[in-house]
């Protein structure tokens, strides 16, 4: 129980120096957005108009705590283009983000399992080589290289999953499905290499253990003893990782979400970023280090759910 | 005599490094009947688990068993039988015991599902049934509450108890042979004896052919039919307990008594240890491994590795040197 | 017992056989370094020739319009073709090499010069101080290093030094977590003890004994974050937030290709092909080394 509370104190400050930060950041540096608003012609009496009517012109410090006041009551302005709620514009396009990020895991998962179990298995061998070969070639293609090139390869010359728009899932769960697959394998093509290293680093201690020798000992295949006796132990820091990686990619599909025309929370913050329009950036800013932050939280949360040890030793403290 | 359950003949265990080849385990044979109990003794680095992990079939991928050995289990050699089959041994064949039950439990499963699933696995019982008899063995090693550890994690119980679960565990599949590579050397010492008498009295109650690795000849004294003493690898001598304690012969195994504190010696009296260190594995020397820490090591002990003899006295007692000390020499070290 | 290759202790529970395990042949980490060495490091010194000698060796200039050959695949006249304005590929391929390599290499200076310091600080002086520093860090690594930087371009405008500048922060929480485990793994050392006994100060602590050793670690990095900074300032231009447009950059070549990846996928593959390689050596030479010489792991972070 302490140790929860603990983590919504950290929680709670996180989130506090990342809206303070932004705040500052887009208030107090050069590019007023009243020059934004105003337009290029407008003289300055029409500038500082707009200013007052912002509340533009008192200080940085009284604003923020405004600011503040209102995004904890849920209220985090409008944008100044579209006059659309800032908290609906990012609530509209969270489940686009969120499902593209959770396709790319899964994919980044069914690479980085059976090949982090088998390098580790055959460790210092041509296999394990191989992979390690192929993952650094891997890691090296950026995501929206990869993308580029799975629009060429698969979409153009093999004309398989031509290039679709966005369906919502109501269009049914193939038609909405089939707009991600080629996002987030450009996604994945990095972040498995991650999550097998970590998995192969793991298992290779893991599979030195003696529980490990013991499992072999009852006569077990070594299928099973991989699965059942190395695989549960060995994959902790693989959570922690994907974990990180579920929160990154939150902000870090921003140009995949623009290359496939998602219309995902990265996608607001570009076309936002695009139109100088300050509220919806901070709005974003500030919503994806806290989904970042909780979802910190959660996988070290889970890790308790998974190590049966850190489970009762919570407990008991 | 019947025909002996295990039969190492010319065992060798070598390990590949950077700086050469280790022979871990180099030459060893030794034999042991149903139902006895065999007490295998040795320094730290002498080999023993090596040998251990090599009857298992546990060794890691950079270790080598050269031909010319073979280690024959109740009729099959398991040197040269294919995985499958050797792994349909391991379990209801051999069982072992490892020697830190706080690293040879999985920490993540549950105690019971530790126990059962070679059950399952080699017999096929169901889980429902495999949890009874998870209870049933719990309650057999003295585990007290049986029906709630069952469902517990290995890190809810203390060393000793842990290691009543290991040799749990290793009952499970009713092994023929038992292997209990030091099973008390992590464990408390007000623990150990517990540990000792229970394996002794399963190995008693289901007829077990038993294996004890450890490093202590007192330990082996009142426990074992047989013992072997390694020393660098191979072993220097090895007979029936009574002989071999009565009639010590190898000078290495002598100064292993020696180093065992016992009562009827004066009180105060400083243990002797043995000066030293186990040679180097990777080059070693030519003559009799013990030679460069033995009081009586001459020439010849340095030029050529002594054979086994027997004992004049009795033929199953035999050891590896050239100038064995004389038995009839002095009395007192007669258990 | 500590393992004499890393310093770092067994784990306390040792298994049976972990003193075999050092003996375990590390392959392709023992002996001479292999092909996998020396051919990227060649890329990389052609890569950066080229990019450095451009004018001088014959390479077209990058922002002349040829418009009778527009798109043309590769042929004698344009060795990787044209793109849609006619502009010679191979030519803004080099010269995007330029903007890679400038802000590939500065950045990770810019990151190490602060991330040092404060890591290092962080290690050995410890308690709040520490607690501070991490916690800091921790904040600042909750919002994604791309956002982070589309932030400093919305507000500053793209150019060479902001995109340098601002990459160059993003370093800081790797490069001070480098130096301060590094820091911690040394602090209790007898040459530090030393030290202190014969009067040292912090500050000479820091400097003369601990510095020396805390660089090892964190330079054996810097290759590697040679690579991810060429991969962001690739990103950067993709999305035309680097330098500004007529100016050639890969990541804005690969951009500007997708218009015709059907007819003409060479505007997109070959600036595509050069960075991968370019990223992967780097990646390469940057892990042989790391691998070579920093007993300080990430893992050990």
């Amino acid at each position: 129980m302490r140790y929860l509370l603990k983590r919504v104190r950290r929680l709670v400050v996180v989130i506090f120096a990342v809206t303070l930060f932004t705040f500052l950041l887009v208030n107090v540096l050069p590019g007023d957005v009243a020059y934004d608003i105003a337009g290029q012609d407008a003289s300055e009496e029409e500038v500082q108009a707009i200013r007052a009517d912002l509340g533009l012109d008192r200080p940085v410090m009284v604003r923020y705590a405004e600011w503040l006041g209102d995004f904890v009551q849920g209220d985090w302005g409008r944008s100044f283009r579209t006059d659309e709620p800032v908290v609906d514009a990012i609530l509209s396009r969270f489940p686009v983000s969120l499902e593209l990020m959770l396709v790319a895991q899964v994919f980044a998962l069914i690479l980085a399992v059976p090949f982090g179990i088998l390098a580790a298995y055959r460790a210092g061998r041509t296999v394990d080589r191989t992979i390690a070969t192929a993952g650094f070639m891997s890691l090296s293609v950026p995501s929206f290289m990869a993308a580029i090139l799975l629009i060429l390869v698969v979409s153009l010359n093999l004309g398989w999953l031509p290039t679709s728009e966005y369906e919502p899932l109501s269009a049914g769960l193939w038609a909405n499905l089939r707009a991600f697959i080629l996002p987030a394998l450009a996604i994945a093509m990095a972040e498995w290499v991650v999550l097998m290293r970590v998995l192969r680093a793991d298992m290779i201690g893991v599979l030195q253990q003696d529980y490990i020798s013991l499992a072999r000992a009852k006569g077990l295949p070594v299928c099973h003893v991989i699965l059942r006796h190395a695989l549960k132990p060995a994959s902790f820091s693989m959570i922690t990782v994907l974990g990180l990686q579920i929160g990154n990619l939150v902000g870090g599909s921003i140009i995949i979400e623009s290359i496939f025309a998602l219309p995902g929370v990265g996608r607001l913050l570009i076309n936002a970023i695009y139109a100088r329009d300050f509220i919806v950036v901070q709005g974003v800013v500030v919503f994806i280090a806290f989904a970042y932050v909780l979802v910190n939280f959660i996988v070290d949360l889970l890790y308790a759910v998974l190590d049966p040890r850190i489970r009762t030793e919570r407990a008991d403290g | 005599m019947s025909r002996p359950l295990l039969e190492l003949t010319n065992v060798s265990t070598h390990f590949h490094s950077p700086a050469g080849r280790v022979r871990a385990v180099d030459g060893v044979s030794v034999s042991l009947e149903a139902g006895q109990t065999l007490g295998l003794v040795g320094e730290s680095g002498s080999g023993k688990s090596v040998l251990a992990r090599t009857i298992m079939g546990l060794l890691p991928s950079y270790a080598e068993i050269p031909k010319g050995g073979a280690i024959t289990f109740d009729g099959q050699n398991l040197l040269t039988m294919d995985r499958k089959a050797r792994r349909a041994i391991s379990g209801p064949g051999i069982g072992m015991i490892f020697q830190d039950p706080m690293t040879s439990l999985n920490p993540v499963m549950k105690i019971g599902q530790q126990v059962y699933e070679g059950m399952r696995h080699h017999f096929g019982t169901s889980k429902a049934t495999g949890r009874q008899r998870a209870i049933e063995l719990l309650t057999e090693v003295g585990i007290p509450q049986p029906d709630v550890r069952v469902d517990q994690y290995p890190h809810q119980l203390s060393g000793g108890m842990r290691q009543r679960v290991a040799i749990a565990i290793a009952l499970a599949c009713e092994p023929k042979l038992l292997i209990a590579d030091e099973p008390t050397t992590a464990l408390d010492v007000t623990v150990q004896s517990g540990i000792l008498d229970l394996l002794q009295r399963e190995q008693r109650d289901r007829g077990m052919t038993l294996i004890l690795i450890t490093h202590d000849l007192g330990v082996v004294a009142g426990r074992c039919d047989k013992v072997a003493v390694m020393y660098a690898g191979g072993i220097v001598e090895t007979g029936s307990t009574r002989s071999l304690f009565a009639r010590t012969r190898m000078r290495y195994t002598q100064a292993l008594l020696d180093s065992i504190p016992r009562l009827d010696r004066p009180p105060h009296e400083r243990l002797k240890s043995i000066g030293g260190r186990p040679p180097n594995l990777i080059t070693p020397p030519p003559g009799c491994r013990f030679a460069p820490r033995c009081a009586f090591a001459d020439a010849q002990c340095e030029a050529a590795m002594p054979p086994m003899q027997a004992d004049e006295a009795d033929p199953a007692h035999s050891f590896a040197c050239w100038h064995p000390r004389d038995p009839e020499q002095v009395t007192e070290e007669v258990a | 017992m500590a393992d004499p290759t890393t310093n770092r202790p067994l784990h306390p529970a040792r298994p049976t056989l972990s003193r075999f395990r050092r003996m375990r042949p590390t392959t392709g980490k023992s002996g001479q370094f292999g092909i996998a060495f020396w051919l990227p490091l060649a890329w990389l010194f052609l890569i950066s020739f080229t990019a450095i000698f451009a004018p001088w060796i014959g390479i077209q200039d990058p922002d002349s319009l040829d418009f009778v050959n527009l798109q043309t695949p590769p042929n004698d006249a344009h060795l990787l073709g044209t793109d849609h304005l006619g502009r010679d590929v191979l030519a803004r391929v080099v010269y995007g090499a330029r903007v890679s390599l400038v802000v590939g290499f500065c950045a990770p200076v810019v990151g190490m010069l602060l991330g040092l310091p404060i890591g290092m600080i962080a290690g050995y002086f410890g308690g709040r101080i520490d607690g501070f520093i991490v916690g800091s860090i921790d904040t600042f690594l909750a919002v994604p290093g791309l956002v982070l930087l589309l932030l400093f371009s919305l507000i500053f405008g793209g150019s060479l030094l902001v995109v340098t500048v601002s990459l160059g922060l993003l370093f800081i929480p790797i490069f001070s977590r480098i130096s301060r485990a590094a820091t911690l793994s040394f602090k209790s050392s007898e040459f530090i003890l030393a030290a202190r006994t014969i009067g040292a100060n912090d500050f000479n602590i820091l400097v003369r004994e601990l510095l020396p050793n805390v660089v090892l670690p964190v330079l054996a990095f810097g290759l590697v974050a040679v690579a991810s900074a060429i991969v962001v300032e690739g990103a950067l231009s993709f999305l035309g937030l680097s330098v500004p447009a007529p100016h050639p950059s890969w990541g804005g070549m690969i951009a500007g290709g997708r218009e015709h990846l059907e007819e003409s996928p060479h505007i997109s593959v070959f600036p595509a092909i050069v960075m991968f390689l370019t990223v992967l050596s780097f990646n390469l030479v940057g892990d042989t080394l790391r691998s070579r010489f920093a007993d300080v792991r990430e893992a050990a972070i």
